[in-house]
């Protein structure tokens, strides 16, 4: 038995990425403004959750209201990535990997004010794996065999094969009160804020739990008002209707907040990767030369200047920053369409070739298309561009895997096992990556497990896998008023007990 | 009076029916499972199956029909789909959005038009009314969101005179909010509405003006605007109130674009959402409940028509006898 003893959550690490990011920008009168411990933070988002379960298709608005902040988990995904423990007070992993023993905290209460015990834990990843769950993590979960409660302190959780990722996954799984029933429009977590009132459409709002256990936040409640238009939300915040916002999706508002006496731009690391993924299973994609001098022909930094302005990351492979086996890949195939002329005549396609683009047809993917196709006819490649919509893409390239090349954002933080599915629609099917992706989740150690996906995503850049044009911005503005939120907004959390407000 | 009382109540009745109809029809029409809204990607056989039953769109399609028929007749619009809350009270509760809404800038398009649009008529061949016409001309060819963009950047950014956007959490339990919150979006769709409104009211009167019993009455000694008052007023008013009718109906769907700019939660925006999500239940609710607002408001259009004007009233009772 390997024991580790975990120790209680740090809250200042939580939120040092978050506040570095803020000293460099926030004016030096605000620091010096007393805050208010009891002001209520107003909040203004694009994503109502249409319900208030997040394993029934409440959408992502509900992870942003409510993790961490109304429900805890056993562990938590922090804003700069690493996962700690919350609810866990030891994690014990059996020789062969498969039994995971979680004692819990004690003195944990829910809103309720019942207990937290072992049988709640077990209750809410049930629900989470459960037939009717619509949980998108739900897969990732599969591997449970059983969950048993040998004690009210105690959850064992054997699993059919080994997963290093198995706290990670955790962290996604709200720990609810099994006495809650339906939590479609009420809640019953342990959090350090409960809910006060939900005007569907309008607003939502929280105000802090008296009985938490842990330390008290720095604020008295937070009220998220729901926007349909990003217009009327960035007006909002320009006329004092709310204090922050978590994510400004166009680079055309934030002239807006030019203004440093008055606003606060925090430029956070998203896990969205724009892509242009080949279909590498058919000609010429399934050489590598010809990806490579594809990947080659693109100037990814005019593209980024073109759609983000100087917002935004440029990344080499499909690995954002915030994922633990990150390397600077840039430089595996940089810009270079001279380069690129010669892979293409080395891989006998001297006089070019022509495919067709099936792009979806909402911002950015059609203007990148645009720029695709101008660069790719500079080495003579023409590009015949297919607009296409959300279910039209599912249907032809998700499922039926029929196309030649198409463009897509991925979304998802820690990500990069796609690439070792060779059935997955890219079709890359490279069994040394599959291998390292697979030994990577039946690693002993985190440190093994990185090393394993650090040599993966060297492979898979070394091969131009696909091509990885950059990282969206994460942009969250705010009055100089707030400060300590977190910038990166991973899972789409937003965590509040760090906030501060100046009175 | 009475018994074209009861034949338009009659009329409304059958209307309503075959709307829930024509509404039955047309959403079942409509490529897809309502039950793949239930479910998440990649979902199995089973899984579709229980969704199904839970929709009830594995029923064959009579039982469907008398499935969805009871549960009208008991004012049940089913639970949302997406949401899981019942359909009804979250109708009823965006109504308190946008019918004041739409009142108020009805109330305030036709203060505006009326007025306006009878000066425009008079002074037809002067500029003030050339200059009238131009701007409803204008106020026509503008959209709506561009009029409330413009507004809310006046009005609320530069002067901070009023919100830019957004409706209390509270909703009218808080009503200085809830008015202020409102006036900006009366304001927007009442100077589009107002446009088209006075284009309306001055071709009616343009007709008055020509007609002979006004001729008649300034023979008979009345001014030209008690004239104009007591008998072109009334009779200009009947082709108008039927327009008035259209307008209103029109404004209470279609002041969605007006919703999403000032972020409210209206009715607009639930219908919306609810396409976007394949909520049917929600789609079915807010069609169903806006088909029955706009056929009252045809309804109540056509008896006031006959209140105003006895000759409309007495074709009647000659067609009925």
């Amino acid at each position: 038995m390997s024991h580790e003893t975990l120790a209680p959550p740090a809250m200042r690490t939580l939120f040092g990425i978050g506040l570095l990011a803020l000293t460099l920008s926030v004016a030096p009168s605000a620091l010096l403004a007393e805050t208010d411990p009891a002001a209520v933070l107003r909040i203004g988002s694009l994503y109502e959750p249409q319900n208030l379960d997040n394993t029934a298709g409440a959408g992502q608005g509900i992870n942003e209201a409510f993790n961490d902040n109304v429900y805890e988990a056993l562990f938590r995904l922090t804003d700069a990535g690493t996962v700690e423990p919350v609810l866990a007070a030891s994690h014990e992993v059996s020789e062969d990997g498969l039994t995971h023993t979680f004692t819990l905290k004690d003195g944990v209460t829910f809103h309720s004010g019942d207990p937290l015990t072992a049988a709640d834990v077990k209750y809410s990843i049930e629900r989470v794996v459960a037939e009717a769950s619509k949980s998108s993590r739900k897969r990732s979960l599969a591997n449970i065999a059983g969950i048993e409660t040998p004690d009210d302190k105690t959850v064992v959780v054997t699993l059919t094969s080994k997963s290093i990722s198995l706290p990670y996954n955790l962290s996604y799984v709200w720990v609810v009160n099994d006495a809650a029933g339906d939590i479609t429009a009420k809640e019953d977590g342990t959090g350090p804020y409960r809910l006060e009132d939900w005007a569907r459409g309008t607003a939502l709002s929280l105000t802090t739990f008296d009985g938490y256990w842990g330390e008290k936040p720095a604020n008295g409640g937070a009220v998220f008002s729901y926007f349909s238009e990003a217009a009327a939300l960035n007006n909002a915040l320009l006329t004092d209707a709310v204090d922050i916002i978590t994510s400004v999706q166009s680079p055309d508002a934030l002239s807006m907040f030019a203004d440093t006496s008055a606003f606060t731009i925090a430029e956070g690391k998203s896990t969205t990767k724009q892509l242009l993924a080949w279909n590498d299973r058919v000609a010429p994609f399934d050489n590598v030369k010809v990806r490579k001098a594809l990947a080659r022909a693109v100037d990814d930094k005019k593209l980024l200047e073109a759609i983000w302005g100087d917002r935004g990351t440029l990344i080499g492979s499909f690995v954002p920053p915030t994922d633990p086996w990150y390397v600077d890949l840039t430089g595996v195939d940089p810009y270079d369409p001279e380069s690129a002329k010669a892979l293409l005549a080395e891989a006998g396609l001297a006089d070019g070739f022509t495919f067709t683009l099936d792009t979806p047809n909402y911002d950015p993917h059609p203007i990148t298309a645009e720029f695709v196709k101008a660069e790719l006819a500079k080495i003579g490649v023409t590009v015949n561009i297919n607009i296409i919509t959300p279910n039209e893409w599912y249907e032809k390239i998700y499922q039926k895997h029929d196309f030649q090349a198409t463009l897509q954002e991925h979304v998802n933080h820690r990500d990069i096992v796609f690439y070792g599915n060779p059935d997955f629609y890219w079709g890359y099917n490279n069994p040394e990556v599959t291998k390292l992706i697979e030994e990577a989740e039946a690693s002993d150690t985190e440190a093994q497990q990185t090393e394993k996906l650090t040599e993966a995503n060297r492979i898979i850049a070394e091969d131009a896998a696909s091509n990885w044009f950059f990282l969206y911005p994460q942009i969250v503005v705010s009055t100089v008023k707030v400060t300590g939120y977190p910038v990166n907004g991973l899972n789409a959390q937003f965590f509040l007990r760090g906030i501060q407000k100046a009175s | 009076m009475l018994r074209y009382l009861l034949r338009r109540t009659l009329v409304l009745a059958l209307s309503l029916v075959v709307a829930g109809l024509v509404l039955f029809v047309l959403l079942r029409l409509l490529p897809g499972d309502p039950a793949a809204a239930l479910l998440s990607v990649g979902a199995d056989e089973a899984q579709i199956a229980a969704a199904r039953e839970q929709v009830g769109s594995d029923l064959p399609i009579g039982q469907q029909l008398l499935r969805f028929l009871g549960d009208l007749a008991r004012f049940d619009l089913g639970k949302s789909f997406v949401s899981g809350s019942p359909v009804l009270p979250e109708i009823a509760k965006r109504l308190a959005v946008t019918v004041p809404l739409t009142l108020a800038a009805f109330l305030l398009a036709l203060a505006l038009a009326v007025p306006l649009g009878i000066l425009a008529a008079v002074k037809a061949n002067r500029w003030t009314g050339a200059a009238l016409s131009g701007l409803s001309q204008l106020g026509l060819a503008v959209p709506v969101f561009w009029i409330g963009i413009l507004l809310v950047w006046i009005v609320a950014v530069e002067w901070r005179l009023l919100p830019a956007s957004g409706f209390p959490a509270k909703g009218w339990a808080d009503p200085a909010a809830a008015t202020r919150g409102l006036v900006l979006p009366v304001v927007t769709i009442a100077l589009v509405m107002g446009a088209s409104l006075l284009r309306y009211v001055r071709s009616a009167t343009l007709d008055v003006l020509g007609a002979d019993y006004l001729r008649n009455a300034r023979a008979m000694g009345s001014s030209f605007s008690q004239a104009l008052l007591r008998h072109g007023l009334r009779n200009g008013a009947a082709p108008v109130i039927s327009i008035l009718g259209i307008e209103l109906a029109s404004t209470l769907l279609g002041a969605v674009v007006v919703e999403r700019v000032f972020a409210l939660p209206g009715l607009g925006s639930m219908l919306l959402l609810g396409i976007q999500q394949r909520d049917y239940p929600s789609v079915q609710g807010v069609l169903l409940v806006s088909t029955l607002l706009v056929l009252l408001i045809g309804f109540l259009a056509d008896i006031l028509q006959r209140l105003i004007d006895p000759r409309l009233r007495g074709a009647d009772e000659g067609e009925a006898a």
